[in-house]
């Protein structure tokens, strides 16, 4: 579905992604694990067009990303949910939603798909007339995943969804994460929780100073001596 | 009673003001970027009104659409081919573009239309209204009048449509509003549009008040709404419509109270001592700085 090949990116002079490959397959949660600076969000952003590739090419189902506008990537199926959730502060929970579904016509496909995500998230049904900017961490995490829902994309990208909250709401995202998968949407999760992303991951990549250096399915690189001695401090 | 009247020709002035202003705020919201070329654009719907009026004859209201059309279509452009590339730049050569821009639109003036002013046909009957004692014209009623239009229509647009909210998305954070499939570029020249667009309605306003059109006609009335959009807090629509009309009604009794030679220096001055108080203008929101 998603496969990048020999992907880099430059800031300037610096290289912070040195030709990475890598791929999503249709239905799989696919988690990149890596520490910060590791270049994880870089990656997210390049997929999703907000930086530039400097080379390398990144294939949604056939076509080639780095030459589409971010705008024409989220039509295509590709949703993300970026690091530090940026919910549009000043808008309401309700317009929120709204926003995830800019590019969609159907009136009553987005109705229906507003309701599912009151049911993953009652807590969003609450405050749907209230400002984002005074909801919770937690309740901003669940808006700005349930408004990258709304996009109904079928591959949904995560940045970091766990940062900076409790164990208990930590738990309850993860869970949400695989119901979202259970219900068909593929899911591309980068994570610096390496225990819980390897968890509930079909599949895993090392990310280390903008290069992928392990690979393999998420049981594997939770048992890998390396992977325990860098990421779950073991 | 020559208080109320004053006040009302403040208003009136002020309406004006504010017209401008809001293109200034709104690119600003967006764009985050100041037009500076924003008040030569006034001084072309000027010229296009005046030769719609004066040389074809047309109808008030269609000079008044065309000149909409010409200044939509300019500030459009201006953009795409000035300010577009330099989306990446840094804030000072957009800057310095802009004043080019400024520059250009002035001299080409100029070159087309010669730097004699021309008189501004009236169109607006002279008639006036008494309210008690005071006086006030009917064209000082149309403005206001039509300013408060303006800020109605404008504030429902960028609250309760779709592309307002894209609007709104846009000015706090554009990378997030791209993955939700907003084309920002689209949403700049919309904002670029609908800023021209009320600059030509401005501009008929006041050359109708000031029956004079001329090259540089555009400069004081820009310069005077942008002070009106930073009074008010660059960046907020409520502030751009108080910021101008508090701004017509101080420099009016300035002249009327005062003196006429320093009425300007007045306006400014105010405009210093509010934001020693209040950097971030009447209604300008708090900068937070989230760690």
């Amino acid at each position: 579905m998603l496969k990048v090949t020999d992907l880099k990116v430059k800031y300037g002079m610096i290289e912070a992604i040195k030709g990475i490959s890598f791929e999503v397959r249709d239905g799989e949660i696919v988690t990149m694990i890596g520490a910060n600076g590791a270049g994880k969000t870089t990656t997210m952003h390049a997929i999703s067009g907000l930086v530039k590739a400097a080379e390398g090419s990144i294939m949604l189902d056939g076509t080639e990303l780095t030459k589409t506008a971010p705008h024409k990537i989220v039509s295509m199926g590709l949703a993300q949910v970026p690091e530090g959730r940026r919910v549009f502060a000043q808008q309401t929970v309700e317009e929120n939603l709204n926003l995830g579904a800019y590019l969609r016509k159907d009136k009553d496909g987005i109705a229906n798909d507003m309701e599912e995500v009151f049911q993953l998230f009652p807590r969003l049904k609450e405050r749907r007339t209230q400002l984002a900017g005074t909801l919770s961490g937690g309740e901003q995490q669940m808006l700005a995943m349930g408004r990258a829902l709304m996009a109904k994309p079928s591959i949904l990208l995560m940045d970091e969804p766990s940062m900076g909250l409790s164990p208990l709401l930590v738990s309850e995202i993860f869970r949400i994460i695989r119901e979202i998968n259970d219900k068909g949407t593929t899911i591309l999760l980068v994570e610096q929780n390496a225990k819980r992303a390897l968890a509930i991951a079909d599949r895993a990549y090392v990310l280390e100073t903008g290069k992928i250096t392990l690979e393999g399915s998420g049981e594997e690189l939770a048992n890998d001596e390396r992977v325990q001695k860098a990421y779950l401090g073991g | 009673m020559q208080f109320l009247s004053y006040l009302i020709n403040g208003l009136g002035l002020g309406s004006v003001y504010a017209i401008i202003a809001l293109g200034y705020t709104m690119v600003y919201g967006i764009a985050k970027m100041l037009n500076f070329a924003h008040g030569d654009v006034i001084m072309i719907g000027a010229y296009i009104a005046f030769f719609a009026l004066a040389r074809f004859g047309f109808p008030f209201p269609v000079a008044v659409l065309l000149a909409m059309l010409v200044c939509t279509t300019l500030g459009v452009v201006i953009e795409r081919l000035a300010y577009k590339p330099l989306r990446q730049a840094t804030s000072l050569s957009v800057l310095i573009t802009a004043i080019g821009v400024s520059y250009f639109l002035q001299n080409g003036a100029q070159i087309l239309w010669s730097s004699s002013s021309k008189v501004f046909p009236s169109v607006i009957s002279a008639g006036s209204i008494h309210l008690g004692s005071a006086s006030v014209s009917y064209l000082t009623i149309l403005t206001i009048l039509t300013c408060i239009v303006v800020m109605i229509c404008l504030t429902l647009f960028i609250n309760k449509t779709k592309t307002g909210s894209a609007m709104r998305a846009c000015s706090e954070d554009k990378g997030a509003s791209m993955l939700m499939g907003i084309n920002v570029n689209r949403i700049i020249s919309i904002t670029f549009a609908i800023g021209s667009g009320l600059a030509a309605i401005a501009s008929v306003l006041l050359a109708s008040t000031y029956p004079s059109v001329y090259p540089t006609m555009g400069s004081m009335p820009g310069i005077k709404a942008f002070t009106a959009a930073v009074f008010g807090g660059i960046g907020s629509i409520p502030g751009a419509f108080v910021g101008g009309l508090i701004l017509g009604i101080i420099e009016i009794f300035a002249k009327a109270y005062i003196s006429t030679q320093l009425s300007d220096a007045i306006v400014f001055a105010v405009l210093i001592i509010i934001l020693l108080i209040k950097p971030t203008g009447l209604l300008g929101k708090k900068i937070n700085v989230k760690v």
